[in-house]
C-alpha cells in the first residue's frame, strides 16, 4: 500500500502526520519512507535516518560538437524551452532550461550532439532506528527543475512488495505534487480548518479526482478557524479520518523535532485507525 | 525615500521556503500598511500561483480575466498512427501509452517536448497548446492586484508568475507605484525563483522550528544565489526560545537583519477567517504592533537600496 500525504497548502502538518504514520507503523510492519518535498525536505529531522547511500540526481543535456556541427540550427528550431540558441557560428546551450527530453539529439542531421549529466540535486537512502527504510531527495539551490529529482528518487529506491510506503509530498497542486502522487494509492491530504487551508484542500481535492485517487482528510489545528473545511468535506463525501486539535504545548514540541507520537503516545492508536481505515477503502475499491 | 513615477518600481518579495510559515498574513499586513502612506503605494501580486491566497484576505473585485496558455502537448491522431511505437520509444516521460498497438498520450505525464511529432514517420502527432490555468486583475481594498490560478496538475507555474509580474510592472510604471509587493511560493524551485527574479528585496518569513530553520536556510541560499539581499522576519519567535536564538545566532553571522519578530497570537488565525488583515482585524494588538516595527524596518532598507538603473 502506497499513501502519499499532500496538502494543498503548506505548512499544515504534512510532515508531521507523514513521519508519525511510518513511526506508528513500523514495530509491527515494514515500512518505507519517501520524502518527495525535494524543495525544502523536513522528515530527516523527525526520523532522524543514518543516511550513508548517496546517487547524484542528474539531467542528460546536450553537448555540441562544434567540430561536427553544420549549423543548420535545427537542435534550436526544435527545442521547446528554449534551452539552445544560435549566435553566429556558436551553439549556446542553456542547461537550467533544458528538460532533458532528447530531442535535440534525435534531431541533429549531423549527429554533432551527445548528451552530459548535468547536477540536479542529490539523492540519499539509509535506514533509522526503529527500522524505517528511508529516502530523500535534495534539490540543489538555484536549480528550478524538482520533478526529475522526484521522478529520479522513485525509481532509484523501490519499495519492496511487503512495505508499506509513506511518501511525503510537496505542497501545492502542480507538477511536482503530481510527480509525488503518481503511483499512489490513496491520498491523505492534511489541513487546517482556516480559510486559507481550506481554499488549498479544495485544489488538492481536485487534484486527486483528476489522478483517480481516493482521498481522506487530517484535520489539523483543529478549533482554530471556523466550521467551512468540515462542510466542504460532507458536501463531497471527503472523508475526515482524523482531527488533531490545536495545542500549544504540541506546536512547541514538534518545533523541536520531536514526533506527534512521540510528544502525545494515543496518537499511535489513532494513526493505525486511520490507517485501517485507508486499507478499507482500497479493499472495498478493489471489489 | 520613494520615488513615485521613476524608471520602475521597486520589488518587494516575500518568501519562507517553507510553507505555512505566516508568509501570506505577513504579506498582507504589508499590503494594507503600504496603503497607508502615498510614497509606499502597491502593485500587489500573488506569485503562489497554485495556492493562492492574498485574495482571500485583501477584498479583490475582479477587472479584467484571461486564460493562460501554458506550454503544449502531444496528440496522435489514430487514422495516422501505423502503430510503429517509436513515440513511446523516444518519449523520456512515459508519456506514450500502449494498448493493443493503439497509442496514445497521457496528458499528465506528457513535458510537451515534441520530440515524438518529430520522429513520428507518419506525420500522426501534433501539438496542442494547453490551457494551464488562469490570470486575474483586481482592485483590491490596498492596491491593484494581479493574481492567477494555476489548473490544478498544471506545468509552467514560473512562467505564469513570470507573466503576472511582468503585467504587474508595467502597470506600475504606467502608474508611476513606487513599489511592488510579491507574496511568493513556497519551495526553491522555478516559480520561485521567477517570483525571485528582478526583486530589490526579499524578506524571508521563518517560524523558530527545526523544519522552519532548515528552510529557511535554504531559501536564504536561492535568494543569495540570485543576488538578491534578504531580511528575516521570524514568525511565532516565542514558540521555540532555542529555535529564535539558533536564526539570531545564524542570521548575525550571515550580517542578516532580522526586520522583526512576530509573536504567536490565534488573532492571527481568526483575522484570516475574517478576511482581514491582521493590521486592520486588530489594530492594536501586539501582532499588529510587530508587524508595524517590521515594516517601517523593510521600508527604510527598502529605500537604501538601488536599482542598476538608477544614478546619483
Amino acid at each position: 500500500m502506497i499513501i502519499a500525504v499532500a496538502s494543498g497548502k503548506g505548512g499544515t502538518g504534512k510532515t508531521t502526520v507523514a513521519t508519525s504514520l511510518a513511526l506508528a507503523l513500523a514495530p509491527h510492519r515494514p515500512v518505507c519512507f519517501l520524502d518527495c518535498d525535494v524543495e525544502a525536505p523536513n522528515a530527516h529531522l523527525f526520523l532522524k535516518p543514518v543516511l550513508d547511500v548517496r546517487k547524484l540526481a542528474v539531467l542528460p543535456v546536450p553537448q555540441i560538437d562544434q567540430a561536427r556541427c553544420q549549423h543548420q540550427g535545427t537542435c534550436a528550431k526544435v527545442c521547446q524551452f528554449n534551452a539552445i540558441a544560435i549566435a553566429g557560428e556558436t551553439v549556446l546551450v542553456f542547461p537550467d532550461l533544458c528538460h532533458g527530453c532528447g530531442s535535440c539529439m534525435l534531431n541533429c542531421p549531423a549527429g554533432a550532439i551527445i548528451e552530459q549529466p548535468h547536477r540536479l540535486g542529490i539523492l540519499e537512502s539509509g535506514r533509522a532506528n526503529t527500522g524505517i527504510r528511508f529516502a530523500r531527495g535534495v534539490l540543489d539551490i538555484g536549480q528550478p527543475l524538482a520533478v526529475p529529482v522526484i521522478r529520479q528518487l522513485k525509481q532509484w529506491f523501490r519499495p519492496r512488495p511487503d512495505e508499506t510506503v509513506i511518501i511525503d509530498a510537496p505542497p501545492g497542486t502542480s507538477c511536482p505534487t503530481v510527480e509525488s502522487l503518481q503511483g499512489a494509492d490513496y491520498a491523505l491530504l492534511v489541513t487546517e480548518p482556516t480559510p486559507f487551508g481550506l481554499h488549498d484542500l479544495r485544489l488538492a481535492y481536485e487534484l486527486t479526482r483528476e489522478l483517480g485517487l481516493p482521498a481522506g482528510v487530517i484535520i489539523n489545528r483543529d478549533g482554530i478557524g471556523d466550521s467551512g473545511t468540515r462542510d466542504f468535506c460532507a458536501s463531497v463525501d471527503l472523508p475526515v479520518l482524523l482531527h488533531i486539535p490545536l495545542d500549544r504545548a504540541l506546536t512547541e514540541g514538534l518545533a523541536q523535532g520531536v514526533p506527534l507520537v512521540a510528544l502525545r503516545p494515543q496518537y499511535t492508536a489513532h494513526l493505525w485507525r486511520v490507517l485501517a481505515m485507508i486499507g478499507h477503502r482500497l479493499r472495498e475499491t478493489a471489489c | 525615500m520613494l520615488k513615485p513615477g521613476g524608471p520602475a518600481a521597486k520589488q518587494l518579495v516575500i518568501l519562507s521556503g517553507k510553507g505555512g510559515s505566516g508568509k501570506t498574513s505577513v504579506c498582507a499586513a504589508f499590503c494594507h500598511l503600504a496603503s497607508l502612506s502615498e510614497r509606499a503605494r502597491a502593485v500587489l501580486i500573488d506569485a503562489d500561483v497554485d495556492a493562492s491566497n492574498l485574495e482571500l484576505v485583501v477584498a479583490p473585485h475582479r477587472v479584467e480575466e484571461h486564460e493562460f496558455s501554458g506550454g503544449q502537448l502531444a496528440v496522435i491522431n489514430p487514422a495516422l498512427c501505423a502503430g510503429c511505437g517509436i513515440c513511446a520509444d523516444v518519449c523520456r516521460f512515459e508519456a506514450v501509452l500502449e494498448w493493443e498497438s493503439i497509442y496514445t498520450v497521457n496528458p499528465i505525464a506528457c513535458e510537451g517536448c515534441a520530440a515524438c511529432q518529430t520522429q513520428c514517420p507518419e506525420d500522426a502527432i501534433h501539438m496542442e497548446p494547453q490551457v494551464a490555468g488562469r490570470w486575474f486583475r483586481s482592485d483590491s481594498r490596498y492596491g491593484p492586484l494581479f493574481h492567477a490560478a494555476l489548473t490544478p496538475g498544471a506545468e509552467n507555474s514560473g512562467k505564469l508568475v513570470a507573466l503576472v509580474k511582468q503585467l504587474a510592472g508595467q502597470m506600475a510604471i504606467d502608474n508611476a507605484y513606487p513599489l511592488m509587493i510579491v507574496d511568493g511560493p513556497p519551495g526553491i524551485g522555478c516559480p520561485v525563483i521567477a517570483a525571485v527574479s528582478g526583486a530589490d528585496l526579499a524578506v524571508i518569513v521563518a517560524e523558530p522550528t527545526v523544519s522552519g530553520i532548515a528552510d529557511m536556510q535554504r531559501i536564504l541560499r536561492t535568494v543569495e544565489h540570485f543576488n538578491v539581499s534578504a531580511l528575516v522576519c521570524i514568525n511565532k519567535a516565542d514558540i521555540y526560545t532555542a529555535g529564535r536564538e539558533e536564526i539570531e545566532v545564524f542570521c548575525g553571522d550571515k550580517g542578516l537583519a532580522i526586520a522583526g519578530r512576530i509573536p504567536f497570537d490565534l488573532a492571527v488565525p481568526e483575522a484570516m477567517s475574517q478576511g482581514e488583515p491582521i493590521t486592520v482585524y486588530e489594530p492594536g494588538g501586539r501582532v499588529s504592533q510587530a508587524l508595524h516595527e517590521t515594516w517601517e524596518h523593510v521600508l527604510a532598507v527598502l529605500n537604501n537600496t538601488r536599482r542598476s538603473d538608477e544614478t546619483d
